[in-house]
């Protein structure tokens, strides 16, 4: 790869990673087919899509893994396919699997990572993966076989060891997989942690919920591309036109006469037949509203401006369900061939306005 | 996102890596960690003790004995006479005045020299089958392909971890069979004489090149298939001649000039450096990961 990939600067830092139009088969399958990626530094990317649909490849080309067919790939600014070894020993991995050697112990296991990155051993280094395990908890077995470890234990320690040659970039491939909830809350607790001390996480997830609130940027990938990506307020401002409010009255007939109040675009059936989803032309006009309601003698039991969900986003973007051009008051039934499309999904193409005026995101 | 750019071909080779540029320490380090999972692996080693113990100590023990003491019977007469067939320098070199001498002398000189092949290959097969295959079934293939580790270092690590338990097994082996024969042979022939020359460039010399030669075949099946099991099926089939050559090579060479082993090693050496340069280019991080092509 000789071309010089000229990565937009994002907040002023170069990106960590860069890919570009980067294309990588395994026999007639199209693993990554021209996937465009930059990862801010310092920030936390959620690499978002189904099975399949290319993450694990992405992390194997950002660490030169493996190499790409065509396009251009750089981490640190360099290529990983010649600089491998000193693109890898700045990157820390957790797959999803915790590709621990069980026959070994948890101290063992660290150690020989700490050899293989160079930190060599002795006191010092026995030390730092101690201070390494403590901080994910997992101390206490070092001295245990991995093999008898729990599934949790073992994405710990592999946690631990993924921070233990002090990389500049993490990079976790569903680091939740196969844990229960509480484990996989913890887990994610010590992925926001560890970019507090200046650390680029790159995750790769399937699971929307795991991304809430965590992602500084989100990648939506589908079939090897990136669908669209953005900060989670960009991709709010981009598919989530306008104000939502739900609002709820002791007669919900009486909520009609919001149709009238100045700023209301669209009145929208909420699932629950109490209340009903008004969808006003900004924020500034929800005091306003609560207010003309009121003073119509509306009896309100609630009122709750609506934020998009990542969930709500995912959806919008890769359903991508057609809506009738008239600012979003009418959804058009989806076609049957389609699929599937829950309440959920209408409500979110609706809003969203896909495919919208940007066309096509990717 | 970018600015689009014209994607640019990737180059599909990976970068030349010199032999200097390779990292011994990290070749030992991979070698070391592997040594201690086996030896961490009581499944493993206990077997291989067993199968040194067998035809190093066991079979040596019960054939010498059996020899040096059943006397001047028939057995040992009729076993002195089919001495007669081996090569006149062979003859020439068999010690002792009587019957269970000569017999024992040339039992264990010449005849047990094939344990000395088929202890080796036996244990560095079974471990170099599913050393690389391993590291894919168990995952931890991308742990090592997310390294820093170049794939030679990877590969020569490997082939160090699965060569050293068997020869070592091997020469410690050779240990126990040398007092062994020492013990029960040489009062017979006038004294402790064993290790003898030949057998000296045969464990140093030519026992090595083999061992290497079969682990080079073998590390490159463990790279290629898709399990373990696949990969002991395949090794197995490769070991079986092997063993078979060096059974052939080894016995000759004992049984021949003084020179013979010092050739015999010279082109086995030869031939296992070819063979290895060949076997390293079989370790790629996308055969680590299980997503090369064919595998």
């Amino acid at each position: 790869m000789s071309a010089t990939l000229p990565p937009p600067p994002e907040n002023g830092a170069p990106p960590v990673v860069a890919l570009e139009g980067v294309r990588r088969r395994f026999g007639q399958v199209d693993a990554l087919a021209g996937l465009d990626l930059v990862v801010p530094s310092n920030k936390i990317t959620v690499l978002l899509g189904p099975n399949g649909a290319g993450k694990t490849t992405a992390i194997r080309m950002i660490t030169g893994a493996l190499d790409a067919h065509a396009g251009v790939v750089r981490t640190f600014g360099l290529d990983p396919s010649a600089h491998g070894e000193e693109v890898r020993r700045r990157c820390g991995v957790v797959s999803a699997k915790p590709a621990l050697y069980d026959r070994l112990d948890g101290f063992a296991n660290l150690a020989y990572a700490a050899e293989l990155y160079g930190l060599g051993r002795g006191d010092g280094i026995d030390g730092r993966i101690r201070a390494a395990a403590a901080r994910f908890g997992i101390e206490h077995a070092l001295d245990q076989r991995v093999g008898g470890f729990s599934t949790g234990m073992k994405t710990r320690l592999a946690l631990a060891r993924s921070i233990l040659h002090e990389p500049d970039l993490l990079l976790f491939d569903e680091p939740t997989s196969g844990l229960d909830p509480e484990s996989s809350h913890a887990v994610l607790e010590m992925i926001r942690e560890m970019t507090a001390d200046g650390r680029t996480v790159v995750m790769c997830t399937h699971l929307l919920l795991e991304a809430e609130g965590l992602a500084d940027k989100v990648v939506v990938m589908e079939d090897g591309k990136d669908l669209v990506a953005g900060t989670p307020t960009e991709l709010t401002r981009r598919f989530w036109p306008g104000t939502v409010v739900l609002v709820g009255a002791e007669n919900p007939e009486a909520l009609q006469v919001a149709r009238n109040i100045p700023g209301v675009r669209n009145l929208e059936p909420d699932s629950d037949p109490t209340r009903l989803r008004l969808h006003l032309d900004g924020d500034h006009r929800i005091p306003d509203l609560i207010t003309a309601l009121v003073a119509n003698g509306v009896r309100l039991t609630r009122a709750e401006p609506l934020e998009p969900t990542l969930e709500d986003l995912y959806f919008a973007v890769r359903t991508k369900k057609p809506i009738a051009d008239d600012g979003g008051r009418q959804l058009t039934p989806a076609a049957e061939d389609d699929g599937p499309l829950t309440d959920r999904h209408r409500q979110v193409a609706a809003l969203t306005g896909w495919p919208g005026a940007e066309g096509d995101h990717r | 996102m970018t600015a689009v750019a014209e994607p640019t071909p990737a180059s599909a080779a990976p970068p030349r890596t010199g032999w200097r540029n390779l990292s011994r320490k990290r070749i030992w380090i991979v070698a070391r960690s592997d040594i201690r999972q086996l030896l961490e692996d009581k499944g493993f080693w206990m077997p291989m003790v067993f199968l040194g113990a067998i035809f190093f100590l066991i079979i040596p023990t019960i054939l010498l004995l059996t020899i040096t003491k059943i006397g001047d019977v028939q057995v040992v007469s009729q076993m002195s006479q089919t001495l007669k067939v081996l090569p006149a320098t062979a003859q020439h070199q068999i010690k002792g005045t009587s019957d269970q001498g000569r017999t024992a002398y040339a039992l264990a000189v010449f005849l047990l020299a094939p344990v000395a092949i088929v202890v080796p290959l036996t244990i560095s097969t079974a471990i170099g089958a599913s050393t690389i295959v391993g590291e894919r079934e168990r995952g931890t293939g991308e742990f090592l392909a997310h390294s820093p580790a170049h794939e030679r270092e990877i590969y020569l690590g490997k082939l160090i971890a699965s060569l050293l338990p068997g020869y070592a097994t091997t020469l410690l082996g050779f240990g126990v069979y040398s007092l062994i024969v020492n013990l029960f042979v040489g009062p017979e022939v006038g004294g402790w004489f064993f290790p003898t020359s030949q057998w000296w460039v045969l464990m140093l010399w030519v026992v090595p090149p083999f061992l290497a030669l079969t682990l080079s075949i073998v590390l490159r099946l463990s790279a290629r298939v898709k399990s373990t099991a696949a990969a002991q099926q395949a090794a197995g089939l490769v070991t079986l001649p092997m063993i078979g050559i060096a059974y052939s090579q080894s016995t000759g060479a004992l049984f021949g000039a003084g020179s013979a082993g010092l050739w015999l090693g010279v082109v086995a050496w030869i031939v296992a450096i070819f063979g290895l340069s060949r076997g390293m280019r079989a370790v790629s991080r996308s055969r680590l990961l299980g997503v090369a092509d064919g595998v």
